[in-house]
């Protein structure tokens, strides 16, 4: 029989080429993202996150007083209301100056402190949430503190990502006996316990802190590491799953008939599937992890003085208590300020898994 | 022809089953294809049918390189296949393309239609970037779909629009084979005859080879120039369709045919069925001489005629002699002792 002879009408669609006429589709992003949207609950989470987050960010801009401002007193100041006492006069050079020594924030933070001072000269607002019992503003220790807490919990959280879905994509992609055994890897670590394996290796650090700083690497960024190379266990394990559910589908077949090389299919079929359930299960480490660093400074193994985190803060809260007398804003402002962020991380985590559950679309 | 233009020969697939420990060996071995031998010529579309587990979706993803064979040799244009890696395979890929069976699982779901009908041409380099997306479009048009719907998304089409969004991204690399593996099977019957016509109208159009995987006999006899039946992972006959539903020789494939349910209640009250006792044996455990043999209608009713040859030797796929006038010219193969007997003295059924 003959050959095959290939012809293609184009006549006509030259017009379609434009993309005036194209229907345009809806990508499963989009698709979710319009889904979460419609769930009130997770949408405002992301909303307030976006605050949380932004707050954060821009915490040198805000007129507030200097974490580390002593102001000794007999005991902690109960907060005041605006109105009562709107502000003073107390920024000046030499609390600026010893803010910026002791902090050490990066160039772009004091160009925002330059912004503040040129806006607002030396004025910062009165405790509005109180004072700690050495006299410092806990609403500029929420802030700042909201800083550290949440670079901790994003830098280990980034950690276990790229360690657990390079693990789990490779050992679910190899699949035999290197997945057998990089699997079972993963179960032994699993049966140790966290706790103990953080504070061993946060007490050796200790140890070569001066050899660590000498090559430019501070304790804290150590810290974020050994968090992130707890937490990426589960994430290998979710990956590797959800890539052995898809290596064997039908479109990776398809993608290796036409001639598409491995690091293809990982990366332009595989990873972009996976991605759904790794950000769901992200959302959900997040919290995960700031609670084990609040855990950690809890213990004095995680963030040291003069830095603050809520951690740190919770720790100084419980300090000041005693049967006498209850200082009840230096535990109700830093709890409220982590449980609603825990809060919104945890209900955004459901609504995004309910989101891109292909199952649920349409509804 | 002098070289057929694919040629499969003794191809076999074994799966070893059943791991003992970590780097024990196989507890057994799953001969899913044991020896299957054909040939294809240009333009030409053949069938393999046969119930599920029978080793025919295996043939086929031998046949692309999805499950490396075993053993047996397998040539597109006189150049063996088996041996080649990814490298190598590239340009054969674009003569040798495929279908999938599951229209929901064969299409990456976050990536648009015209993205997925491009990836053939960009990895083979095939076309500029402009011409490429006249060419989806193209496609598109082809497999009657509207080319507006270029930018959507696999989860907006119906089975069996994504079915055509399939066979499109087979034809962008323009193909001379395209395998088909069950391509209808996941859709409804309304819209089977819809693909099966479009692939037929394909055939015509551009005059590419298939080789149809398919347990529906009335879709292969739809499509097909030559059928081939499997059980147990051997072919058992081999003829051209009008041979092989007219006048079937193996039993196996009698009791097949048998099974096709007749519209018309009269006929379908008066014929005679042939019944097949037990179920398939385990490919693990296959019977010896012919694999039919235990569950065979005609060595079952004339066991003693037959003979021991059944239950000993096993029957090589061959040429038989045929006795109609009309399809007498007609190639036609049949693995079983007793073919000429079983057409001429109606051992069975």
């Amino acid at each position: 029989m003959s050959k095959a002879r290939w012809t293609w009408k184009t006549e006509g669609l030259e017009r379609f080429l434009s993309g005036d006429e194209l229907i345009k589709g809806e990508s499963l992003w989009q698709d979710a993202w319009r889904r979460l949207k419609l769930n009130r609950g997770a949408y405002w989470s992301l909303m307030f996150l976006a605050l949380v987050a932004s707050i954060s960010l821009l915490a040198p801009l805000f007129p507030l007083p200097s974490p580390m401002a002593l102001d000794l007193q007999d005991e902690p100041q109960a907060p005041v209301m605006p109105w009562d006492s709107f502000g003073a006069h107390g920024f000046d050079e030499a609390t600026k100056n010893h803010f910026i020594d002791s902090w050490e924030p990066n160039f772009v933070d004091r160009a925002l402190i330059a912004v503040r001072t040129g806006i607002f000269g030396d004025w910062q607002t009165g405790h509005w949430l109180g004072t700690d019992s050495k006299g410092r503003d806990i609403a500029s220790r929420i802030v700042w503190g909201s800083r550290v807490s949440i670079l901790v919990a994003l830098s280990a959280t980034l950690c276990s990502l790229i360690i657990g879905v390079t693990y789990g994509a490779f050992s679910g992609y190899m699949g035999g006996r290197i997945d057998n055994a990089m699997m079972r890897f993963v179960d032994v670590l699993y049966s140790v316990p966290f706790i103990f394996v953080v504070i061993f290796f946060v007490t050796i650090l200790n140890e070569y802190r001066h050899e660590l700083a000498d090559a430019g690497i501070g304790y804290i960024h150590v810290f974020y590491v050994v968090i992130g190379m707890i937490y990426w266990l589960t994430m290998a394990r979710v990956v590797r799953g959800q890539v052995l559910s898809l290596k064997n589908s039908e479109f990776i077949e398809a993608a290796r008939v036409i001639g598409a090389s491995t690091p293809r299919i990982l990366f332009v079929h595989l990873v972009p599937n996976v991605l759904s359930v790794v950000i769901v299960y992200l959302t959900l480490t997040i919290p995960a992890i700031m609670l084990f660093e609040a855990f950690l400074s809890f213990l004095g193994l995680g963030v040291e003085p003069p830095k603050v985190s809520w951690g740190l803060l919770a720790v100084d809260s419980t300090e000041a208590i005693n049967p006498i007398k209850t200082f009840w804003w230096l535990i109700a402002w830093p709890a409220a300020a982590m449980g609603s962020t825990l809060l919104a991380l945890n209900i955004l985590g459901d609504g995004l898994r309910d989101a891109l559950d292909p199952k649920l679309r349409g509804r | 022809m002098s070289t057929p233009f694919l040629e499969v020969r003794d191809l076999c697939k074994v799966f070893p089953v059943g791991r003992a420990g970590l780097l024990g060996k196989p507890r057994a071995e799953l001969r899913a294809v044991d020896g299957v031998s054909f040939t294809l010529e240009r333009g030409e579309s053949l069938g393999i049918v046969g119930e599920s587990g029978c080793g025919k979706s295996t043939t086929a993803r031998a046949i692309v390189g999805l499950h490396p064979a075993t053993s047996g040799s397998i040539k597109l244009d006189g150049v063996e296949l088996t041996t080649l890696d990814r490298r190598g395979w590239l340009p054969y890929r674009r003569k040798l393309q495929m279908i999938f069976q599951d229209p929901y699982g064969s299409l990456d779901p976050r990536q648009t239609v015209g993205s997925i009908l491009a990836e053939p041409l960009a990895i083979h380099g095939l076309l500029k970037p402009r011409d490429r997306k006249l060419r989806t479009l193209a496609l598109l048009d082809a497999v009657g779909l509207n080319p507006r719907h270029i930018h959507r998304y696999p989860h907006e089409f119906s089975g069996g629009q994504r079915q055509r969004i399939g066979i499109a991204r087979a034809l962008a690399l323009e193909p001379e084979l395209i395998v088909c593996d069950e391509p209808v099977s996941a859709l409804d019957v309304s819209i089977q005859a819809q693909i099966l016509n479009l692939l037929r109208d394909l055939q015509e159009r551009f005059g590419i080879a298939f080789l149809f995987i398919a347990h529906d006999l009335a879709v292969v006899r739809h499509v097909c120039h030559r059928v081939a039946v499997m059980y147990l992972g051997r072919m058992v006959e081999l003829a051209s369709r009008d041979a092989l539903f007219e006048t079937p020789r193996h039993p196996y494939t009698q009791a097949l045919l048998s099974a096709i349910p007749l519209a018309d209640p009269v006929a379908e009250a008066e014929r005679r069925r042939v019944v097949l006792k037990g179920d398939v044996p385990s490919p693990l455990d296959p019977p010896s001489g012919c694999a039919f043999h235990p569950r065979c209608p005609a060595y079952a009713a004339h066991r003693d005629e037959l003979g021991e040859r059944c239950t000993r030797d096993l029957p090589a796929l061959g040429p038989a002699a045929s006795e109609n006038p009309v399809s007498g010219q007609q190639l036609r193969e049949v693995a079983c002792h007793w073919a000429a007997d079983v057409h001429a003295r109606r051992v069975a059924p």
